[in-house]
């Protein structure tokens, strides 16, 4: 029960609010307000997981993003998630947590082996060892290389949670609610710009919650909260904490990723865990602050080991003290604000100083306050296994090449602090060009490409003046520019006890004869002897060192290791820093969940769904539905116990014999009219338009300029210039912006408009020998004998009241009209040919039916028009006008075009006339020949034909028509089938085409 | 994800938009004799210009207007958006 490393008092966290959670199946204790992190070091748990390759033991390094090891896997089944960061996990009553990458426990651990074995793990191992035999690789290598380097799990059902997105506008965003970003923020707000300040942790205030300063006469975190409260009642300025804004796209498209939920003991049922907020902003300004790098020793990743940052936030924060007996390890002031905390809550801490002295106030102050402060010394190796018990410190050589006097010191927890680095990220990502700033050893903001600033530490402006200063002035200046306002904030004094000198030395020697692993890359467990390996293997150019290392990859990105990485190059390769240069920073900043990059495009929701007016007559009479591109279409109406197969060989027969009713609301209608309507028609289809009469019809098929065909369809003359153009369902975007093209770019000079009229008409195919009894009686007053209504005929009519266009066309192959009625009347339309047709057996019709009449025709659609073939490969060359050009016209006597062997069109039958072929099969000669079989062509569409009542498909096969009669097979391997075939006419049915026109 | 003035709607987001390629590209005239290098220059072949590039985007998210973008295509900065009857 008892938190034995938590202080009475001090921090942010309600005591009177005890929270109880699990990690690694044990209970424990915190407080509202805690972290996972922050609950655990006041349990004195150190030991949070393993690392990556050598699985050593590893602690908490940081209390915020910057946090490389302290990686868990939260809760188990569908809401489990793997590689959370417990320094970024908020407690909430009955949390579980559980170590990763250990097995079967994270204090023993088999994967240990892998650091004893070390020497045999170097960096470019696993590139140098797994290359043979190379079938090892998925047998063996890879299996148990994952399982022994395996990070999180991730669930294996779907997530039960509900994500948002938002997309946001203003003039300025600031990132990050430290000093410089408040008072970037107030500054910009008060002018009367439109501002967004987005903080990632729970609290506003950056380092204001740990610093001892005081701002305008206040507490800093008296101001900050002022602030806060002043900010969030303007009606101009969004405030936002919980959100990380982890990515900048180009044109200041930024991407914030907002903690809704998780944080909540009692959530609403529909709040979203979390937010994905698209920003587009006039300008950002990165307070994005800055983050301790750690220091470079023997061993320096023992759990216990830490930032002195972080021991002092967890300190000022959470009233929880990391250790009882800390050595605070430094190569400049800042740590000493950490040693000086110890101290005033009754500890007494040991400062390992690698300077020869210091003059700033705040050494001063530690003196006084008698803290026992040792200059001249570093800390050259550690010792404790699960958790750091000693530290071996000496006193260091004049050239700082070795130590004197080493001596073991017993400790629980060692507080390093290597200096500071600028969180350039965001600015790097925006395609700001860093520089190397000499003074704070780091990369620093240089030039910015898009319309984006930096102000604060995150600039290298440690002092708190400097950074109050910067904010206020920047907040003002960019606001200016955008309302044009002169309102102008003044600015604060300030007091901090700073001084940004720090001794350049981080890398601590190895004693003789002493190998000591020193660690650079907490996250990918990467050590300075790897980056010596790679550059004595001869990889140069930073890039290639840190692929070979794997140094500042992942997750973590490099937020403590990639300066270290790269002054350690720079030091082995005698350049200095900015020659060698810095890799790229990539978002996301921190990891983002899959959930909320998805938002509510999940599963139905992916993309929008068309349905037919018709479509609850469909659902009432037992239609199971397809997607047809966005289209829901049915698929056949079942009846009783039918299969697939039953329902669309009973739809199919009706069609033959009788007359069946197809929705065909989804074929793609285009409207055009203008004056040039009948030249454009002539230029973008392949046949000839100009002499097509009033009140006719007419099949076109379009190519594309390689000659390729495109889409096929029948556009109608409603009057002189006025056409009604069908499309496929699936082209129908893309031919209305195939269109608009060549009408607004290529022949602007053409009076024709077009306009997409898919969803104003329900459209209805009846199709049948019957289909002419059953029109008669649905318009009594018109006459559509064959001779009044021919094949490809158009009349207006009335529909019982209901203005109606009546088509003859046909995609069945059978005598077949198709009636159009605005939308709201399909219902009406449908429901009234049903129950005229009902004395002669009318019957609906699916896709599936649509497929198999169509099939043993021999039409093409979508399967033949595959993006490969062009008018002869589909027997429609008598489509093809000799006396006009038309659109892809010159490049059908490519030479490729013109060969006459080309794949062709083609029916085929199974020998055995039971067997289906499987679409996608394969044509060969050969069932037996050895592998790669030569293809001669490919199955593109099967039905079972209802007029022959045995299979039959279509092919696309190489010289097909003079391969008529002859056998081949048809070989499945996804299916495991050698049919034998026969090729045959691709006209199964009715090749003379005598029943549409009967 | 870029920010494009289209030229009739303002400032939309690419999503919006399709790209239609490089804006300099003119069909042949219909029913003129041409070359199969003049045919295949203008069927396939592309500059693909590292920098400056005018283009043609459509905004079929919007009022469905083809029009002209002179676009960096390194930093994806956009110059100027004209409609298809103007001149850079
Ligand atoms: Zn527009």
């Amino acid at each position: 029960m008892i938190q034995k490393y938590r202080l009475d008092k001090g921090g942010f966290i309600e005591r009177n609010k005890q929270i109880s959670f699990s990690f690694n199946g044990k209970k424990y204790f915190g407080y509202e307000g805690d972290t996972l992190a922050s609950a655990l070091l006041a349990n004195g748990v150190h030991l949070v997981g393993r690392s990556f390759k050598y699985h050593r033991p590893r602690g908490f390094i940081g209390a915020g993003v910057e946090e490389p090891n302290a990686k868990v896997q939260l809760y188990s089944g569908a809401k489990t998630e793997p590689n959370a960061v417990a320094t970024e996990v908020e407690l909430v009553e009955g949390l579980v947590a559980k170590s990763q990458n250990c097995f079967p426990s994270v204090s023993f651990d088999f994967g240990e082996i892998n650091n004893f074995l070390s020497k045999f793990f170097p960096a470019g191992f696993y590139y140098k060892t797994f290359m043979w035999p190379k079938n090892f690789w998925y047998k063996i290598y890879e299996p148990v290389i994952r399982r022994a380097a395996g990070l999180g799990v991730a669930p294996l059902k779907p997530d039960p949670d509900r994500y948002e997105h938002k997309f946001e506008y203003c003039d300025v965003l600031v990132v990050g609610s430290g000093p410089s970003g408040l008072a970037s923020a107030l500054a910009a707000a008060k002018n009367g710009a439109r501002v967004i300040l987005a903080e990632d942790k729970s609290r506003f205030g950056g380092s204001l919650l740990t610093d001892e300063v005081t701002i305008g006469n206040k507490k800093g975190k008296d101001w900050a909260d002022e602030t806060i409260e002043q900010l969030k009642k303007m009606p101009n300025v969004i405030v936002k904490n919980r959100s990380q804004v982890f990515g900048y796209y180009d044109h200041n498209m930024m991407v914030m990723f907002e903690r809704t939920k998780d944080h909540l003991q009692n959530p609403n049922k529909y709040t979203p865990r979390q937010r994905l907020w698209y920003i587009r902003a006039k300008e950002v300004i990165a307070s994005t602050g800055s983050i301790e790098r750690p220091l470079v020793f023997g061993n320096n990743d023992r759990p216990g080991i830490m930032l002195a940052s972080a021991a002092k936030e967890y300190l000022r924060v959470y009233g929880v003290l990391v250790g009882k007996k800390p050595i605070i390890f430094t190569n400049n002031d800042s740590a000493y604000d950490t040693a000086i905390d110890f101290k005033k809550n009754g500890i007494n801490p040991l400062v390992i100083d690698v300077r020869k002295d210091s003059e700033s106030t705040i050494i001063k102050e530690a003196k006084n306050l008698k803290i026992e402060i040792r200059f001249s010394h570093a800390i050259a190796n550690t010792k404790g296994h699960l958790r750091v018990n000693s530290a071996t410190i000496g006193k260091l050589n004049e050239k700082k090449s070795d130590f004197q006097n080493l001596e073991d010191v017993s400790c629980d927890c060692i507080c390093v602090s290597g200096n500071w680095t600028p969180t350039v990220h965001l600015s790097s990502q925006s395609g700001n060009r860093l520089k190397f700033d000499e003074n704070i050893n780091a990369f620093i903001p240089n030039q910015s490409r898009q319309n984006e600033s930096t102000v604060g530490s995150a600039k290298g402006s440690f002092s708190l003046k400097k950074s109050l200063e910067e904010g206020f002035n920047k907040g003002f200046e960019i606001s200016n520019k955008i309302t044009k306002k002169n309102i102008k904030s003044s600015i604060p004094t300030s007091n901090d006890r700073s001084n940004d000198k720090h001794d350049k030395f981080w890398c601590m020697p190895l004693p003789k004869n002493k190998n000591y692993k020193r660690c650079v890359d907490f996250q990918n467990d990467v050590y300075v002897s790897d980056i010596e390996l790679a550059i004595r293997e001869g990889f140069r150019s930073i890039e290639h060192v840190k692929r070979y290392t794997t140094l500042g990859m992942a997750t973590d990105q490099g937020k403590t290791s990639n300066l270290n990485g790269l002054q350690l190059v720079s030091n082995i390769e005698k350049k200095i820093v900015p020659e060698v240069g810095h890799t790229t920073f990539r978002p996301p900043y921190t990891p983002v969940t899959i959930g909320a990059i998805v938002g509510r495009e999940v599963g139905k929701y992916y993309r929008p769904t068309r349905k037919s007016p018709m479509h609850l007559w469909h659902k009432k009479n037992n239609a199971v539905f397809v997607d047809a591109g966005l289209w829901l279409r049915p698929r056949y109406y079942k009846q009783g116990q039918e299969t697939l197969h039953e329902a669309a060989k009973r739809e199919a027969t009706n069609v033959r014999n009788n007359v069946g009713i197809c929705d065909v609301t989804s074929l793609g209608k285009i409207d055009i009219k203008g004056k040039d309507s009948a030249e454009f028609l002539n230029r973008v289809y392949t046949n000839a338009w100009m002499k097509l009469p009033i009140g006719k019809a007419r099949y076109g098929v379009m190519l594309r300029e390689d000659g390729v065909v495109f889409d096929d369809g029948t556009t109608t003359r409603i009057s002189e210039n006025h056409f009604h153009m069908t499309t496929t369902t699936a082209q129908a975007v893309n031919v209305l912006a195939h269109l608009e093209y060549y009408l607004q770019v290529v022949w602007p000079e053409l009076d024709v408009n077009v306009l997409s009229t898919t969803e104003q008409w329900a459209g209805a195919a009846l199709a049948g020998p019957n289909s002419r009894n059953l029109l008669t009686k649905i318009f009594p007053d018109i006459d559509v004998s064959n001779e009044a209504l021919p094949f490809m005929g158009f009349k207006e009519a009335n529909l019982f009241g209901v203005p109606a266009r009546i088509f003859r066309i046909s995609f069945s192959g059978e005598l077949a009209y198709e009636i159009n009625v605005e939308s709201g009347y399909g219902v009406f339309m449908w429901e009234k040919v049903m129950e005229v047709g009902k004395e002669m057996d009318i019957e609906p019709y699916g896709t599936e039916a649509l497929s198999t009449l169509r099939i043993e025709m021999g039409h093409v659609a979508g399967s033949e028009i595959d993006g490969r073939t062009i008018p002869s490969d589909l027997s429609l060359d008598g489509m093809l006008s000799k006396k006009k050009d038309f659109i892809g016209k010159r490049s059908l006597d490519r030479q490729g075009f013109i060969d006459s062997t080309r794949e062709k069109i083609v029916g085929v039958v199974p020998l055995d006339k039971k067997t289906m072929i499987p679409e996608g099969s394969h044509l060969v000669q050969d069932s037996k020949a050895s592998l790669p079989n030569p293809k001669l062509g490919h199955i593109s569409a099967s039905c079972w034909s209802v007029e022959h009542n045995n299979p039959f498909s279509l092919a696309i096969l190489k010289d097909g028509k003079k391969k008529i009669g002859e056998k081949l097979y048809a070989l499945s391997p996804l299916k495991n089938k050698t049919i034998q075939v026969e090729i045959v006419s691709s006209h199964y049915v009715d090749s003379k085409g005598e029943r549409v026109r009967s | 994800m870029l920010e494009i003035k289209c030229p009739y709607c303002g400032k939309r987001s690419q999503n919006e938009f399709s790209y239609g390629g490089d804006a300099d590209i003119k069909r042949p005239e219909l029913g003129k004799e041409i070359s199969d290098k003049e045919w295949d220059d203008f069927v396939y072949f592309r500059k693909n210009p590292r920098g400056k590039h005018l283009e043609l985007w459509h905004h079929v998210a919007g009022c469905r207007q083809w029009f002209k973008v002179s676009r960096d295509t390194s930093t994806h900065e956009i110059f100027k958006t004209l409609k298809l009857n103007e001149e850079l």
